[in-house]
């Protein structure tokens, strides 16, 4: 029934989005499964894995775009909470290595023994198991968010002060991560992952299950997304944006709404994060970087904020340049990136998806409002 | 007990001008030579008589004749030095110093010495060094005797004090002194005040004696008095790492300083996020090692005079770059401050990334000229003259800026636009060209923080990233559109950081300040010091 009432509540354009995501989660994972690898059909491997990868990096653009996009936060901070689901899926992955590791300790990750810790520290206990690292890699990201935000939205720190605070955080993060005493393996990371749920990383089949959840996962965001959006909740949260005082005066509590949108995205970007992980079979304190944030506020500009499918196109397209590039012609690579970031916001400022509405536009005056 | 130091010190003084009438007389070249003949008993006192002869010369004599390197020539019988030289010895003529080719063990005989023989020359040494005529050398004796105390040594100290006429290496003496009065079995009065004496030098060699001395003491007087001294002379260090502290704090501070104010132009007047801006600190590093790098191949004599070349030019060139960025991108971002922050971020990318393709992705060595190396002391402070020149330089920059600001038709015109932009267009300033100076000012800053950087940090494509976030962190802090607020948050922040960095650590230290502003920026949005009236909005 609730599904009905979601189905209902959508967009066509976001019904076709959904249904695009569900069936390339699908159909890749089956066609690398069912098909023999001599047949022209058969998908190898490595792509699963990518476009797993660029499903996770989507659904962090969705993320960002629901608080950048629908509410006007440009948060500079987002890959803070995609890592830190990330590394509690990392610390989930390194209990269940166990004692194959190359030190052979039972309790203790090989870092860990390497640096002479005695005992596991407190708070790696309960990611031996599954349920609790799922419960972690929503809760840890959604309560920074819930403490940062609630400190920042309630002091009416807006616009650019709340972007470099954002900023700060997640610079102050990576070099919390990169400390070795930290007992998150320090500059290192996290790697070597054997098992998730007793399958092993490594396999086909975990690879296509991985992929699969990935767009899964994508989905519900899309359609949690739509359903927040168009609801009375989101036209106030777009009210927000636009007037902020206005909605202020009017009696609105405008904390709540960013809050509750703020943590809600937090929560999104930790899922994606734990599932890029186990993808790539590595986690470390670069995730942090304030470089990987801003990165994926220019895959929602490219695609279009304000929308919910600007940032997946947004996300696929320039991941997809980033790997062509960065393999054919590297020096390239930044030269284009930096170029997008200038080109996109000086040409295009409603992305990809506004592209044709913006030509259509071109003879009447632009009075288009986009979101600062 | 004063008259009784009065007397000794007369009498010491008395003696050593009768040595030294002595000396002169006797030929150097004979007491060497004296050196090498009879028996050890004979030696000894030809290493007295050399010693007392007051020459420099004698010093590396003794020190070779104390290693066994000081030889009789079989040829001619001539003293000389010899080195070990390959399977050979190079030799050096003893008296004069001059090379004197090279000879085999054959033909040369060795003068032997015993352990009696070789304490009496190390003695002899020490009180030659103590005579020597360069001061330096003068002070280096006393203060290797003041770290190692030798109760032998009494007799040519106090010689030493009475012939000094140095005030400042007589005083190293009297320290010298006290120091080998307390290991020595000297009366009790003489060990207190000579206590005094280590006490009033109180750095941490001071401490290290006033520790043998409650060791070694047996009198409960002199151990209570020295228990006393120790404790006085730890709190006296305490302050003076606070000092340390506080210094490092300024020096860091008046770097945030450098790399910020230029930021405080850009971002606190004219509101424009510029990401950016840690290129436009590195454009100005970059341009200094091209200075460098010319002055090295074609006007090596011009090399000190090279960061002051690159200051006007690292000027120019990132202040061009700025106004090419406002006129190409920035203006007509005006209005969307987070676009301004995305575009010029990609620009941060872009400039990177040239910089890397031309000069390559390693650190570039940039040197220091001459009057910015070395460091001098200040009570137990030592600071180097680079940061001091930093520190003076950030602080000529700032108040330079503030006259510009202030004093100038331009900084005028800025304020005017800041402030009221519509009325400002309507009494005929051209906007969009005080829009462009403005931010060419900025970035023109930035660039003379790149010079000086370049001094302290790797220059490297990526030196930029490292201050943006800092930078930041001290405009908002300090209060956007306040200089003076800018001033104020970099110091208060390098100082916080140096003085929270030795009980957290570098790393830990760094983050509790980001956690501190972001918390801080919560009460205060407005920074430290918040525009008041009309220019708020």
């Amino acid at each position: 029934m609730i599904t009905r009432f979601l189905w209902q509540g959508m967009g066509p354009m976001l019904r076709v989005a959904v249904l695009f995501v569900l069936a390339i989660g699908i159909i890749l994972p089956l066609l690398n499964q069912l098909m023999p690898a001599s047949s022209a059909f058969h998908v190898p491997a490595w792509v699963l894995q990518l476009i797993g990868k660029y499903l996770c990096f989507a659904s962090l653009a969705l993320a960002v775009d629901l608080v950048w996009g629908f509410c006007g936060i440009l948060t500079l901070g987002h890959a803070a909470f995609f890592a830190l689901g990330g590394y509690c899926m990392g610390m989930y992955l390194m209990r269940q290595i166990g004692s194959r590791g190359q030190y052979g300790n039972p309790l203790l990750p090989d870092f860990m023994v390497f640096l002479n810790y005695k005992e596991l520290p407190w708070f790696w206990h309960g990611f031996d198991q599954f349920w609790f690292a799922a419960i972690m890699i929503v809760l840890v990201p959604s309560v920074l968010a819930l403490a940062l935000g609630w400190f920042a939205f309630r002091s009416r720190v807006t616009g650019v002060y709340l972007s470099i605070i954002t900023q700060a955080m997640t610079f102050a993060l990576m070099l919390a991560f990169f400390r070795n005493d930290m007992g998150l393996g320090g500059n290192n990371g996290m790697t070597d992952f054997k098992d998730i749920l007793g399958f092993s990383v490594q396999s086909d089949a975990t690879r296509a299950t991985l992929c699969f959840t990935s767009a899964l996962a994508l989905a519900i965001f899309l359609v949690i997304s739509g359903a927040v959006v168009g609801s009375r909740f989101g036209k106030a949260l777009t009210a927000v944006r636009d007037a902020e005082s206005r909605m202020r005066f009017l009696g609105y509590r405008v904390e709540g709404y960013k809050l509750f949108v703020f943590v809600l995205s937090a929560a999104m970007a930790g899922v994606a994060g734990a599932l890029y992980v186990p993808q790539v079979g590595i986690i470390n304190p670069s995730e942090f970087s304030p470089g990987n944030s801003i990165e994926a506020v220019l895959w929602v500009a490219v695609g279009g904020r304000g929308t919910l499918i600007g940032p997946i196109l947004g996300a696929f397209a320039v991941n997809f340049g980033k790997t062509y590039l960065t393999g054919a012609l590297p020096e390239v690579w930044l030269f284009a990136l930096g170029a997008l970031f200038i080109a996109v916001t000086l040409f295009l400022p409603k992305g990809i998806v506004g592209l044709w509405s913006q030509i259509r536009n071109r003879g009447t005056a632009r009075k288009a409002r986009v979101p600062a | 007990m004063f008259f009784l130091r009065l007397l000794a010190g007369v009498s010491s003084a008395l003696a050593a001008v009768l040595i030294a009438a002595t000396a002169l007389a006797a030929d150097l070249s004979a007491l060497v030579t004296n050196l090498t003949t009879g028996s050890f008993g004979d030696r000894e006192t030809a290493v007295g008589a050399l010693a007392a002869s007051g020459d420099a010369r004698a010093a590396p004599i003794l020190e070779a004749l104390g290693a066994g390197q000081l030889y009789l020539r079989k040829s001619d019988n001539a003293v000389v030095i010899g080195k070990p030289d390959g399977n050979q010895l190079a030799l050096t003529e003893a008296i004069s110093g001059k090379p004197a080719g090279t000879g085999s063990e054959a033909e040369l005989d060795r003068v032997r010495v015993n352990n009696r023989l070789r304490g009496v020359i190390e003695a002899a040494v020490g009180s030659l060094t103590l005579m020597s005529p360069d001061p330096r050398v003068r002070r280096d004796a006393a203060d290797s005797l003041f770290k190692r105390p030798d109760p032998a040594a009494l007799a040519a100290l106090d010689a030493a004090i009475a012939g000094e006429k140095d005030a400042r290496i007589k005083t190293a003496f009297q320290e010298a002194r006290a120091a080998v009065v307390l290991v020595s079995d000297a009366s009790k009065q003489d060990k207190l005040a000579a206590l005094e004496v280590v006490r009033d030098k109180g750095n941490r060699d001071a401490l290290s004696v006033l520790q043998a001395a409650i060791n070694g003491a047996s009198d409960p007087d002199v151990k209570a008095a020295a228990t006393a001294a120790a404790a006085s002379v730890r709190q006296s260090l305490a302050g003076w790492e606070a000092a340390q502290n506080v210094w490092y704090g300024i020096s860091l501070g008046s770097v945030l300083l450098l790399a910020a104010i230029g930021l405080a132009i850009t971002f606190g007047t004219m509101g424009v996020i510029n990401m950016a801006h840690g290129e436009m600190v590195m454009l100005g590093a970059y341009t200094t090692f091209v200075v460098q790098d010319i002055i090295r191949t074609s006007f090596p004599h011009l090399f000190d005079a090279s960061l002051v070349i690159a200051l006007p030019l690292a000027f120019v060139v990132a202040g061009a770059v700025g106004i090419a960025i406002e006129r190409g991108i920035i203006r007509f971002l005006y209005g969307r401050p987070l676009d301004t922050l995305l575009a010029t971020w990609g620009l941060s990318l872009v400039l990177q990334q040239a910089v890397r393709s031309i000069f390559g992705p390693s650190n570039r060595e940039v040197g220091a000229p001459a009057f910015m190396s070395g460091a001098f002391q200040l009570g137990q402070l030592t600071i180097t003259y680079g940061r001091l020149w930093i520190v003076v330089f950030s602080l000529l920059v700032f108040v330079t800026l503030i006259l510009v600001l202030r004093k100038t038709p331009l900084g005028l015109y800025m304020r005017a636009v800041t402030q009221n932009r519509p009325m400002a267009s309507a009494m005929g300033i051209r906007t969009p060209r005080v829009d462009a100076l403005t931010f060419g000012l900025g970035s023109g800053i930035a660039g003379l923080a790149g010079v000086a950087l370049s001094q302290i940090d790797n220059v490297s494509p990526n030196l930029g990233q490292g201050y943006i976030i800092d930078s930041f962190m001290v405009v908002v802090f300090g209060g956007v559109g306040n200089l003076f607020g800018t001033l104020v948050g970099a110091t208060a922040l390098g100082i916080v950081n140096k003085f929270l960095e030795p009980y957290a650590g570098a790393v830990l230290g760094k983050i509790l300040v980001l956690v501190f502003i972001i918390l801080f920026i919560q009460r205060r949005p407005r920074g430290l010091f918040a525009l008041k009236g009309r220019s708020v909005e």
